[in-house]
């Protein structure tokens, strides 16, 4: 079994700043726009290093898109800085018309998704943008799992021609994944082999989707566990391989069931290959404050649920 | 400059074109194109310097967007007659596998087109982005936008406005087609937009006002005046008076044709106020 070391506890934002910064440096054409969240973006760098190329917007995010998509015009590939719940629910329309149905390149990056955004509560902790985003045509959902995989991500955007929603998190989390691993959008990662249930995680659930299989080996349950960073468009080969051979499935997410990634797939395998499935995921609920440790426990986003809905699904079989 | 005659007779096929379009569909927005011809003959036929072969990054060239895309038809039968492509891709307005959708997109591939609207209150923020964009590529060009205003009830164009006074986005003129009506009546009527000028002023832009927004020389000597005022770190805007459902008689003075096609007896009524110039499509 691979061991997956957590090499530092980082935030997955500041692999966004990181990746950024990097752009700043390598690509002329990449702009950046905030909408008044410079600090909790982690953009500071790329501003200082490129002033000229960084638009504050101030809190007016439908503007943000707006100027985006024409920016686009011209040749430039903005990068647009907010949080999870202002970048998609509030501008919801103007992502659909201005954007996604203009087939522009902007790249949406929305920082403080999900429940362990923490204490600010459910006016903050979007948990249904994942379901928002892939719903619209041409746009590619990405959900990175890690600081190295959010800035590797980061910088292979600006390669990618189209809109794309980049989807990463507040908290300091594991930073685990390894260069040789590699990112490749629309690819999903083989993280582990396993024969018994297949775990299929993204973003802050990978890690605790690795802590649960090891602890299922040790009850000597064989978890196979694939990262699926890119849910849309979805690397349906890595997941139906791994269900012929385990012929069970977790999805683990931190996100509503309902629209979510485990949506995606539960839907691609009914269409390909029926298969019994669980879903580790917020069960149509708004969350509230907390502390993320404290949120992932109550609404059941972490290791222990994995490992249980492992166990109900390898019943199913 | 143009002959003013040769502009005027374009006017005229161009409102002859705007007719038959909606009229074969029975569906469209007669009143607000027609009472913007003349703005979009000034515009493409005088003042813009744009290349004829479209190229979506437009760079080196003026730009133009439109925010209230519901007036489709006269974007359309201006960009066919200015030889964006052929006018007899005005028959197919409207109808299934068009690039003429009700209303304009760039996801067709139709040439002139650089962004979706229709959903109100986008335009401008795209104007200022593609403005923007200008001055990264130091292209000396302009960008024109233009709004209806019951569409300035749209929350959007107060933070565009503000953005673009606040950051000295002096390469963009911004036209807002003031005929006081929106689909449930005047704008007085559903939602009172105030002072608009002083509003516009007070968010620190350039405003000039046009009260003969259905005059050729008064529209091209505004733009022009406009396009004079550039470069002095503020936006311009042009409060341009149109009424709605110009040059025909019975669409005038109403909000009624804002989003309705004539049958078939008025359009004949119409177009006989209308005379064919350079041929119809």
């Amino acid at each position: 079994m691979t061991a997956y070391i957590n090499q530092g506890s980082n935030d997955t934002r500041s692999g966004f700043g990181d990746g950024l910064t990097e752009l700043g440096r390598t690509r002329p054409d990449v702009v950046a726009l905030c909408a008044d969240l410079i600090g909790s973006l982690k953009m500071q760098t790329f501003i200082d290093e490129n002033t000229d190329r960084f638009f504050q917007v101030g809190i007016a995010e439908a503007n943000m898109m707006g100027i985006a998509a024409g920016l686009t015009i011209g040749g430039k590939i903005p990068f647009t800085g907010t949080f999870a719940n202002f970048s998609t629910g509030r501008v919801y329309d103007q992502i659909r018309q201005s954007i996604a149905y203009s087939g522009k390149n902007v790249k949406i990056c929305a920082s403080h998704a999900g429940i362990t955004l923490g204490e600010d509560g459910a006016t903050h902790q979007i948990l249904e943008d994942i379901g928002l985003m892939k719903m619209l045509p041409g746009m590619t959902v990405i959900n990175p799992c890690d600081y190295n995989q959010t800035k590797a991500a980061t910088i292979a955007i600006a390669d990618f021609e189209g809109p794309v929603y980049l989807r990463f998190g507040r908290p300091k989390v594991p930073n685990f994944t390894t260069p040789e691993l590699g990112f490749e959008i629309g690819k999903g990662i083989l993280l582990q082999e396993g024969s018994d249930v297949t775990i299929v995680a993204t973003g802050h659930l990978v890690w605790e989707a690795l802590e649960a299989a090891k602890e299922l080996a040790a009850e000597g349950v064989k978890a196979e566990v694939i990262n699926i960073h890119t849910i849309k468009p979805l690397d349906t080969e890595i997941i139906l391989n791994s269900v012929q051979k385990t012929g069970c499935i977790v999805t683990a997410e931190e996100h509503n069931y309902l629209g979510g990634m485990g949506e995606s797939i539960a839907g691609m395998l009914s269409r390909n290959h029926p298969t019994p499935i669980e879903f580790v995921a917020t069960q149509d609920c708004f969350g509230e404050s907390g502390t993320p440790a404290q949120l992932m426990q109550k609404y059941g986003l972490n290791k222990s649920s994995i490992i249980q809905k492992s166990k109900e699904v390898i019943k199913r079989k | 400059m143009a002959d003013i005659n040769s502009l005027e007779e374009t006017t005229l096929q161009i409102r002859r074109d705007i007719l038959r379009m909606v009229h074969k569909v029975n569906s469209g927005h007669p009143g607000g194109s027609l009472g913007c011809a003349e703005f979009f003959v000034a515009l493409y036929f005088e003042i813009m310097e744009h290349n004829t072969a479209f190229d979506m990054d437009g760079k080196n060239e003026d730009l133009f967007f439109l925010s209230n895309g519901h007036i489709s038809p006269v974007f359309y039968s201006t960009l066919a007659r200015r030889g964006y492509f052929p006018v007899e891709e005005l028959n197919s307005f409207r109808l299934i596998d068009s690039r003429l959708q009700g209303h304009p997109t760039t996801h067709e591939g139709l040439p002139g087109i650089r962004i979706s609207s229709g959903s109100l209150g986008q335009g401008l923020s795209v104007a200022i982005g593609a403005a923007l964009s200008k001055k990264l590529n130091k292209d000396p060009k302009t960008v024109y936008a233009l709004m209806g205003d019951g569409e300035l009830q749209e929350g959007q164009n107060w933070e565009a406005l503000m953005y673009a006074a606040g950051n000295g986005v002096d390469n963009l003129i911004a036209t807002v087609d003031l005929n006081g009506k929106q689909i449930d009546g005047t704008t007085e009527e559903v939602l009172s937009l105030g002072d608009v000028r002083k509003k516009f002023e007070a968010f620190g832009w350039d405003v000039l006002e046009l009260a003969e927004g259905n005059s050729l020389e008064h529209i091209i000597a505004s733009l022009k005046e406009a396009k004079s005022r550039l470069g002095k770190q503020k936006p311009v805007a042009i409060l341009m008076q149109t009424e709605m459902g110009n040059g025909v008689s019975f669409m005038m003075h109403t909000h009624a044709w804002h989003g309705k096609a004539p049958n078939d007896e008025q359009l004949a009524t119409a177009l006989s106020e209308n005379k064919e110039t350079i041929g119809d499509y």
